[in-house]
């Protein structure tokens, strides 16, 4: 038994004084809001009296408690000023930083122009990788998306929904780390004639086959394999969200369509999928963003070896392994070309739905 | 019930009434056997893996080893000494874990707590207050969703290690944190990468409370502080809540982060990067690594079950509105 207080001590004092930061933060961002203001309200008061004073026609139509812009401006600024402030910081700058970066040199010292990106583009290793990506892309957001909206129409108002349900959606609380770590036990692999504790391996030599070692199966196969952890994850978000759709979808128009005779297949696609289509397309377009920048599962099960790599992971080995800042940067970039499209059609939407 | 055409492409049935038995029989369809086993087999497929390391964890060692977990049905054995070496193990190469926990738990309560208030003022900003410009920065942060994080990874660690300059000029000092201090960095870098999907989640709630309620605050004469504290917070708590799970959940779960800016600092990597490195080194110790995971999931799974409503509300208010 072996458990240090003294060593845990200087770590707790840490999260002590995290906490006081944020109190004192918190707490004084408050009481600033609140010494300001009273000022304006001195401020407006004066004004009002002025104007009601001077028999001022137009005063009356301006509501009382509305400040004039400049007043609101300030206070939206000081609301904001944090979140600014640290979306600047920490995703704004350095993501132009980033997009600079990448067209320097491994350590950011002279210019290459697109070099890092013809090295991407000219690697075998890297077109591996960004086959792999692929793959995962096409795979994920279309398998775990079918098997979810499969699921939760199956266990609609089944009799153990809520469990059921439950069992599929477990897998959203566990790390991508602890995933990976469970389902390298399912693949596990022991060599010669040795009973094997891998149930996948168990369940090959049950059936009379030949045992394998999975994960270091030929390229695109291993990258299945990993595939089938982030399906498992993602299928009960997917569950989740398409079920919630579907039991929106208003009770008459079931009532009526099944009244017209439709069989449950012509439910399905008639009813049921025009439905659902807008949480459809959020579920698909969710998905493939966390796949695109899946890193935790790759790294985890085989660290790239084996051919399995994807961007998000080749991106940190260049970077934070190799010392290579311009590839690493060039990769994080293509990356982030990758998601332009679903940022874009993600703002349209918004658009639209702010203007109705 | 009546039969309003619904807005629905109408099936292409032919137009004879049919009996109403029919309905009854659509009915049962939906649910026939063949649908029920399909899901016990889903069922099934997502819980064994998770069952069998939990199954295992509880083996002795050399069980483990030689046999598969399903042979714990026919020959019971149980024991906690996986738990307690891969806990307080003294031996570096038994994980330790119950430091790296103590890391993980340091790390997520303020990175947690920092986004959602930060969040929170920013939402109300930018739902109540009216000033120019406002809806180009919603649309903004919106964006910057997703924006994979890998893009800011490089720079924000120089910004910690190196400081910032332009043209020799030091804009910013580096921060020179050592050791504990790292935990500051990893705060940091969490609560910037949460804001843009706090502030987009809290203000979907925060945009739909009652107009009428605002403007009858503001005309007797309460000031926006006011208003925030005393009206939408409290309002606001289930969104918060929501939220404050989510993020949780992605701290506790978060490896990309831990690995860059707590590194290899052993005092204040989370359990993530811990295990992460037992697989990578002590890939075939199964006891260890059995273990070693059930303690990392152990903490999310309850705050998870325990709290499943309000995460799948927010999940519901995040994803199917955007």
């Amino acid at each position: 038994m072996y458990f240090d207080f003294a060593e845990q001590y200087p770590k707790l004092l840490m999260l002590l004084y995290g906490l006081i930061a944020f109190v004192v933060i918190v707490g004084g961002m408050l009481l600033l809001l609140d010494a300001v203001p009273s000022w304006f309200a001195r401020r407006r008061e004066q004004r009002l009296i002025a104007a009601s004073a001077g028999g001022g026609a137009g005063g009356g139509s301006v509501p009382v408690g509305r400040p004039r812009r400049g007043g609101e401006g300030l206070f939206g600024l000081f609301f904001l000023l944090p979140a600014l402030l640290l979306l600047g910081i920490g995703l704004v700058i350095p993501a132009l930083r980033t997009t600079v970066l990448s067209f320097m040199d491994g350590r950011s010292e002279n210019w290459v122009g697109l070099e890092n990106y013809r090295w991407m583009f000219s690697q075998d290793e890297i077109i591996q990788v960004l086959t792999n990506t692929l793959i995962w892309v096409i795979l994920v957001p279309t398998v775990a998306t079918a098997i979810g909206l499969l699921y939760a129409i199956m266990v609609d108002k089944a009799r153990f929904e809520a469990l059921a349900k439950s069992l599929v959606f477990m897998p959203m609380a566990i790390s991508f780390v602890g995933a990976s770590i469970i389902w390298r036990f399912v693949y596990a692999y022991r060599g010669g004639e040795q009973e094997q504790y891998g149930l996948l391996n168990y369940l090959v030599t049950l059936f009379g086959f030949e045992p394998q070692r999975w994960l270091q199966l030929n390229a695109p196969l291993n990258t299945l394999l990993l595939i089938v952890v982030m399906i498992w994850i993602q299928a009960g978000f997917a569950m989740v969200v398409l079920s919630a759709a579907i039991k929106a979808i208003p009770a008459d128009i079931i009532e009526a369509a099944r009244l017209d005779g439709v069989n449950a297949w012509q439910m399905f696609w008639r009813v049921t999928m025009p439905s659902i289509r807008p949480a459809l397309i959020v579920v698909v377009v969710t998905i493939s963003i966390a796949t695109l920048k899946v890193f935790d599962i790759v790294r985890t099960m085989t660290n790239g070896n084996y051919d399995t790599g994807v961007i998000a992971n080749e991106m940190y080995n260049q970077a934070f392994r190799y010392g290579q800042n311009g590839y690493g940067s060039a990769l994080a970039v293509f990356l982030f070309v990758l998601v332009i499209p679903i940022v874009i059609y993600q703002i349209r939407n918004l658009r639209k739905q702010r203007e109705v | 019930m009546t039969t309003t055409t619904p807005p629905v492409a109408a099936p292409a049935s032919s137009g004879e009434e049919r009996p109403r038995t029919r309905v009854g029989r659509v009915r049962k369809r939906l649910n026939t056997p063949t649908a029920t086993i399909v899901a016990i087999v889903i069922a099934v497929i997502w819980t064994i893996p998770t069952f069998g390391l939990f199954v295992s964890s509880f083996r002795p060692a050399e069980e483990i080893r030689t046999t598969g977990w399903w042979t714990f049905f026919t020959n019971p054995q149980v024991t906690l000494q996986n738990y307690q070496d891969v806990l307080f193990g003294r031996s570096s190469s038994s994980g330790q874990l119950s430091s790296y926990f103590v890391n993980s738990l340091v790390i997520t309560i303020p990175s947690v707590l920092f986004p959602l208030a930060f969040a929170a003022l920013a939402a109300y900003a930018l739902a109540w207050i009216n000033f120019r410009g406002r809806d180009l920065i919603y649309i903004c942060i919106f964006a910057l969703q997703i924006v994979p994080l890998q893009m800011a990874l490089v720079p924000l660690l120089r910004f910690f290690s190196q400081g910032t300059t332009i043209g020799g000029v030091t804009i910013t000092p580096p921060w020179g944190l050592d050791s504990y201090e790292r935990y500051v960095q990893v705060w940091f870098a969490h609560t910037c990468f949460a804001l843009p999907l706090g502030v987009f989640l809290l203000h979907n709630f925060v945009s739909q409370l009652p107009k009428d309620l605002m403007e009858a605050a503001r005309v007797d004469g309460a000031s926006h502080p006011k208003i925030f504290r005393t009206i939408v917070l409290p309002l606001i708590a289930p969104a918060l809540a929501a939220f404050g799970i989510f993020q949780f959940l992605w701290v506790w779960n978060d490896l990309l982060v831990a690995l860059i800016f707590a590194g290899g600092e052993s005092r204040v990597a989370p359990l993530t990067v811990r295990l992460a490195e037992l697989a990578g080194t002590r890939g075939d110790q199964w006891q260890r690594l059995t273990s070693g995971a059930f303690v990392s999931i152990i903490v999310p799974l309850i705050v998870f079950l325990s709290l499943q409503r309000y995460f799948v509300r927010g999940l519901l208010a995040g994803s199917v509105k955007g």
